[in-house]
């Protein structure tokens, strides 16, 4: 297991050391320090093993975190756990910085001290651990509340705490995604999918049993089955073929296998309940229409349409199209219809950005480059052209159909809980070919 | 003094101030002096002087205070055991604490304090906690039995607590089972034979329970244990399978590669057929191909696994090509992107496709891998690689500048791989040659012309041409380009004289390169002492080369899929190499490992199967082509026959008798005429013939048969290394043209001076022919009797002698039935089978008989007659064992 976990500055200073096993000395803080921090070609590895010692890095901005031993760990779960220590320390206290480290370094050692056991990692729910590492003191708690907490910490729901009280029940659903594609200059999808995830702030009440539901085409083809009054053309069209997902712990998975059914309790507050991958049937919010023309040596014309293709009541935001140019362009004159135009020499590209953008509109860029007369022989190799944008659907087209809340204990209802829904579709590589 | 008293003084300072605040009234300042201590033990500085008075502020209600008390303790309690003792009270007093988490506290801290004297005093303490109504405490106290043990193991099994231990395994509280499995998995890895944790269908059952409830890392603790556990039946494997397939959704990568390995284990169990181990299957891959949308640390952690997942079985199927754009989109834009991407076998096949649609990309650095990778596949998969040059010529024709470069430094590597299959695309490579910039694409083009400038009519041109900007040239290009001309010189010399001059002197003279001028130099001496030892050694027979897998051994395999998710998988080294003592030491196996799957089996099979390429035709066609410039055979003196005896003797005690057997068999079917090349193979040549020994010598009869509609000029023949040295005696006496439809019959007078190199079958014969259209390859055997010579009559004496001298297990008998022998010793005497002796014995006629081989070697048989039941008994005078088949007597007889 674990052995040892040190924290560093951009130096190389170690700011925390916390040794857990006896087979790590103080010299292993100086063996990562001069084999990976200095050394002198970066190290691309995250794990190194410098005589015979594994270590595992992440780095935060200019921190770096480092967990050390001599045996054969787990190592996906000491990266898990090193991602967790981050989440951790930055809900304790904010940003993971050198200042905020030195700041808070009792505070961090005793986190160490109940988070990782002889370098087993333990319950690291920053909901659970907020209730009796609060850097306060713990001397006025009562034995009720002693047991209480300890139940909590070892509990099944580990990552919620019993008691929690609001006035105003609420939660709200993030639906982000980000679609990526690739197009030849003929219009055809090379490949395209879509990562998306499902973020939860939950503001509720007690205990509550939460249960999702999304237009899961294996869902709604079982429901299909079942109902007849449903039409099953329709349904079957409205859903969405999920080609993997995983989920937050808080989600019970053997239900989830048996039933495709996605129950839980969750946490307080804001977390990640799944995340989602789909190849099929993608809505691809926009098309680039690509025409590049070579007019002699010494000009290139260039042509880019595009096309946004959803609702005409939707509206795209923060658009930007990026059309590379030759490393031997000497001027560019633009002309866009919408947005604005420039020619960035220092990123070799014509940046046209466009504020907003309704669905179903059209928008086209002319632009002729000039070139400077090169005896390199090598072709300009005709970079992609790229796009940013951000879609208030989701290009997956996935649906919430339901977040039912139900709190026997408490005497509120599905209905009185306020529920928001919001769907963010961002681009991730979306490429068009020219 | 020196500037180093102020360093002390100030340190002194600093712990006397330290001192002083520690012992202050105040809590607060007590509590700022501490953390002021934790600080500087923790950048490094030593405060251990300070540990009475540290301890001493332990002593409070104020658990902040006492737990960085505690960190200080566990720091320092082994340098200052003695004082360290001063804190046992504070614990046991502690371990009654009516706040659970204190005694929590109180028991975690105890287990880090390594001193002999004091865990002696922590036993009862112990005891208390892992029966302690809360179970935060169980949970703290079942980790702290693992530290314990890792101080003291004697005291933990005396003092009875791997059995409480193991009964919390069956705890109401999921964390306290996961932690006591936890602790109970460490301390039997230091006892690999003890019975410890006993996993059996109960306790597996109650783990799969606390599976569904415990923490994500518990969860891990769980699922790494149950990957230990072998299942009694398919049955049993199933339903674990089945319950702990929910786990791939789940978000911890850990928790998914933990549940990967034990599905991949109990895998192993299921029979093949069964429609659950599909599903199972189709299951693996999505969740698998999630985890490289991971952060880059734990896609690097993935892939290094998926890498050994997918070379155990084909999960990923149809995910293949998503898996490929992950690798392009994903590692592109990480700082992982160097990564080698290792693929199998059957992806390389799958791949071929997808990689040329790749490689007409834009992206150049990944067209570049793209190339690469295809070259790899040719290497790799000999079944695949014709495919692969197709493919990669399809890719020079598109013309682009980096493509071409690459595929031709690729091409290079294939020519080495496979000599003698591909070279007919040298012209298409040729036609390149002015695109090339980069000294690789450069170096390798060089190389080929060089190698094969026999073949290139203007090679001595296209050298020309690189060698007007010798200097500006890289080195590796310039060596390059210095080696091949001397090629060129040693296989052309008449008209590449001057070049040669003119490259050496640049090299030697022009340049400050040390390596360019001793090269040079080497080559100058070579070429003005030697040119026959410069032909050896420049145009020597070049080692196959072959790819340097990435495929893992098959055991080592097995190990590290019982080790997914671990360091070992990262490594792909099994934990013994990396793990000091006796920690993972044991090495695990697959539960199936001795049915080993037919995938996998298959595909260790393919990477490890001989490449099926006459091993030294690199060498023949140096030779073949240099017939002008190479006295004939015949004007070196013909070895002593001793000498050859010994060769002979040599190749043949490499167990080469043995498949003598084979090639006795087959002498029948080679009296007979056979086609060697047909003419679809040489592009209208036909080659038919047979081996024949006349009046002494050895003699291969041929007809050549011209099936093409051009003319054929220019024949010669050359032969490979081969086990009894055969080697033409003359030129092949072709002397008019061959016109379309013609044949003509040629007699070759062979010796047996050549070179030897033992072949298997043994009397496998490689044969090369020439002509003006290209050179043509086949093989063929001739019958062994061929070589038996005419003084293969042995002294009676020295044949009894010899004969009682071969030990029994060297001889064999043969029964040969259904043989109408009718030969007399003359007739056998005409194929140099010479009977020594005849007797009969209980109306069996025994012949005695003796040959002798080309290379000296006796063979002593014995024939014994019964009516329609000859008996052959053969024996050799090396001792060496020679197995006879009745189908030989009958040749023997008959010819």
């Amino acid at each position: 297991m674990i052995g040892g976990l040190f924290i560093y500055n951009h130096k190389g200073e170690v700011l925390i050391s916390r040794v857990y096993r006896d087979d790590i000395g103080r010299n292993a803080v100086d063996a990562f320090r001069v084999n990976v921090i200095h050394a002198r070609q970066q190290v691309r590895s995250p794990v190194t093993n410098i005589a015979r010692t594994s270590f595992f890095h992440v780095k935060r901005s200019n921190i770096w975190l480092a967990a050390v031993t001599k045996q054969n760990v787990n190592a996906a779960m000491v990266f898990e756990f090193l991602y967790k220590m981050c989440d951790v320390m930055t809900a304790y206290f904010g940003k993971i910085s050198e200042e905020n480290i030195k700041n808070n370094f009792v505070l961090i050692y005793e986190l160490l001290d109940e988070i990782l056991d002889f370098g087993y990692p333990q319950n690291s729910e920053t909901g659970a651990l907020k209730t009796f590492i609060t850097q306060q003191g713990i001397k006025g708690q009562t034995k009720e509340e002693q047991s209480q907490i300890t139940s909590q910490v070892t509990g099944q729901i580990g990552w919620r705490r019993e008691g929690i009280k609001y006035r105003r029940n609420e939660l709200f659903l993030d639906v982000l995604e980000s679609v990526n594609l690739l197009m030849s200059p003929q219009g055809q999808v090379l490949s395209a999918h879509v990562s998306g995830r499902v973020v939860m702030k939950s503001y509720l009440s007690g205990m509550p049993e939460c249960k999702f539901g999304m237009n899961d085409k294996i869902v709604i083809d079982k429901q299909g089955k079942g109902g007849a009054s449903d039409d099953p053309g329709k349904s079957g069209k409205q859903s969405i073929a999920i080609d993997d997902c995983t989920f937050h712990q808080c989600v019970r998975l053997s239900k989830f296998d048996s039933e495709r059914s996605i129950s839980f309790i969750p946490p307080d507050g804001e977390y990640e309940l799944m995340r989602y991958r789909t190849t099929k049937d993608i809505i691809l919010p926009f098309r680039v229409i690509p025409l590049v023309r070579e007019v002699g040596r010494t000009k290139l014309e260039v042509k880019v349409v595009i096309k946004s293709n959803f609702k005409p009541s939707l509206l795209a935001q923060k658009i930007e199209v990026r059309i590379p140019t030759p490393l031997n362009t000497s001027g560019v004159q633009v002309i866009c219809m919408k947005g604005k135009a420039k020619y960035k020499a220092s990123e070799n590209a014509i940046v046209w950005k466009i504020k907003r953008m309704a669905g179903m509109k059209e928008s086209q860029i002319s632009a002729e480059i000039e070139l400077l007369p090169t005896n390199d022989k090598k072709k300009w190799a005709r970079p992609p052209i790229s796009m940013n944008f951000e879609v208030p659907f989701a290009p997956s087209g996935l649906k919430v159909r339901y977040l039912k809340v139900f709190e026997s204990k408490l005497n509120y209802s599905d209905h009185d809980v306020i529920k928001w829904v919001r769907y963010i579709g961002r681009s991730g590589i979306y490429e068009t070919r020219c | 003094m020196t500037d180093s008293k102020y360093f002390t003084t100030t340190k002194k300072g600093e712990i006397f101030e330290l001192k002083a605040e520690l012992n202050s009234d105040k809590k607060e300042k007590k509590k700022e002096a501490v953390k002021k201590v934790i600080a500087s033990m923790t950048v490094g500085k030593d405060v251990s002087a300070l540990f009475p008075d540290v301890v001493n502020c332990m002593q409070t209600d104020n658990l902040e205070l006492k737990k960085l008390v505690y960190l200080y303790l566990m720091n320092y309690a082994k340098s200052q055991p003695d004082m360290a003792i001063m804190a046992v009270n504070t614990f046991v007093k502690d371990c009654e604490d009516p706040n659970p988490l204190i005694r929590a506290l109180a028991v975690r801290t105890m287990g880090c304090i390594r001193v002999d004297k004091i865990t002696e005093y922590l036993c009862e303490p112990l005891r208390k906690c892992l029966k302690d109504e809360d179970p935060y405490v169980r949970k703290t106290a079942a980790v702290c039995v693992a530290k314990l043990h890792d101080i003291n193991a004697q005291l933990v099994e005396d003092q009875g607590f791997l059995d409480t231990l193991k009964d919390l395994i069956s705890d109401s509280n999921p964390m306290v089972v996961a932690n006591a499995v936890a602790a109970l998995s460490e301390i039997a890895e230091s006892h690999p034979n003890s019975n410890l944790l006993d996993l059996n269908p109960q306790t597996i059952n109650k783990l799969l329970t606390a599976l569904n409830e415990c923490t994500e890392w518990g969860q891990i603790f769980i699922l790494d244990c149950l990957a230990n556990y072998t299942p009694r039946d398919d049955r049993e494997s199933q339903s674990i399978c089945e319950r702990v397939t929910p786990r791939l959704s789940h978000a911890n990568s850990a928790v998914v590669l933990s549940a990967v390995k034990v599905l991949m284990k109990f895998m192993e169990m299921l029979p093949k057929d069964l429609d659950y181990y599909g599903t199972l299957l189709k299951k693996l891959a999505p969740p698998l191909v999630t985890l490289l949308s991971a952060e880059p640390e734990l896609q690097y952690v993935a892939l290094r696994n998926i890498n050994l997942i997918v070379q155990r079985r084909y999960v990923l199927g149809d995910d293949l090509r998503r898996m490929f754009l992950y690798y392009s989109l994903v590692l592109g834009n990480s700082r992982l992107s160097p990564i080698k991407v290792m693929f199998t076998i059957a992806w390389y096949i799958t791949v071929l496709a997808e990689l040329k649609e790749y490689a007409t990309e834009v992206d150049v650095d990944f067209v570049r891998k793209a190339v690469r990778a295809i070259g790899r596949c040719a290497i790799k998969v000999e079944q695949s690689a014709e495919r692969c040059v197709s493919t990669l010529l399809d890719l020079i024709q598109t013309k682009v500048n980096y493509v071409v470069q690459e595929a031709i430094v690729v091409i290079k590597d294939i020519f080495r791989k496979y000599p003698n299959k591909y070279e007919s695309v040298i012209g298409t490579l040729c036609e390149n040659l002015d695109s090339l910039d980069e000294p690789e694409a450069r170096a390798a083009m060089i190389w080929i012309v060089g190698e094969y400038a026999e073949r290139i009519d203007n090679a001595d041109e296209l050298l020309e041409s690189f060698l007007e900007g010798f200097h500006d040239e890289s080195t590796q290009v310039q060596l390059q380009l210095l080696t091949a001309i001397v090629k060129l010189f040693l296989k052309k010399p008449t008209e590449t004289q001057e070049l040669v001059q003119q490259v050496l002197s640049l090299a030697t003279q022009d340049s400050d390169n040390p390596d360019l001028r001793d090269r040079g130099y080497i080559y100058w001496r070579l070429l003005s002492t030697d040119p026959v030892a410069a032909k050896e050694v420049v145009l020597a027979e070049k080692p196959l080369i072959s790819e340097e897998t990435d495929l893992i051994e098959p055991t080592l395999l097995e190990e590290l899929i019982c080790h997914i998710g671990t360091l070992a998988s990262v490594y792909h080294k099994p934990p013994s190499a990396f793990v000091e003592g006796s920690r993972g030491v044991q090495h695990k196996r697959l539960a199936g490992s001795s049915v080993e799957s037919p995938d996998a089996g298959s595909a260790a099979g393919a990477s490890e199967a001989p490449p099926a390429v006459i091993p030294s035709q690199g060498d023949l066609l140096g030779d073949l082509l240099n017939l002008d410039l190479t006295p004939p055979t015949t004007a070196g003196p013909p070895p002593p026959p001793s000498s050859g005896m010994q060769m002979g003797a040599m190749d043949l005690l490499g167990g080469g008798l043995d498949s003598l057997v084979g090639l006795l068999h087959n002498t029948t079917l080679l009296v007979s005429v056979q086609v060697w090349l047909p003419a679809m193979k040489a592009k209208g040549l036909e080659i038919s013939g047979t081996f024949a020994r006349r009046a002494g010598v050895i003699q291969m009869e041929m007809t050549l048969t011209n099936k093409a509609m051009s003319v054929m000029t220019d024949f010669a023949i050359q032969f490979n290394r081969n086990s009894f040295g055969l080697a033409p005696a003359g030129p092949l006496q072709v002397l008019s043209p061959l016109s379309p439809n013609q044949s003509i019959e040629v007699t070759l007078p062979l010796n047996t001076v050549g070179p030897v190199m033992k072949m298997d079958p043994l009397n496998n014969l490689q044969v090369a022919v020439k002509n003006n259209i290209d050179v043509f390859y086949f093989s063929c055997q001739y019958p062994i009797s061929m070589l038996f010579v005419e003084d293969g009559k042995m002294e009676r004496q020295v044949f009894l002698a010899t004969w009682k001298d071969i030990p029994n297990d060297n001889e064999s008998q043969f029964q040969i039935k259904d043989c109408h022998l009718n030969a007399s010793s003359s007739k056998l005497q005409g194929s140099n089978i010479f009977t020594i002796a005849k007797r009969t014995v209980e109306g069996q006629d025994m012949l005695y008989q003796s040959m002798k081989l080309t290379n000296g070697i006796w063979l002593l048989a014995e024939l014994r007659v019964q009516t329609g039941n000859p008996n052959y008994t053969v024996s050799t005078v090396l001792g060496l064992f020679m197995s006879w088949s009745h189908n030989t007597v009958v040749v023997l007889v008959l010819c």
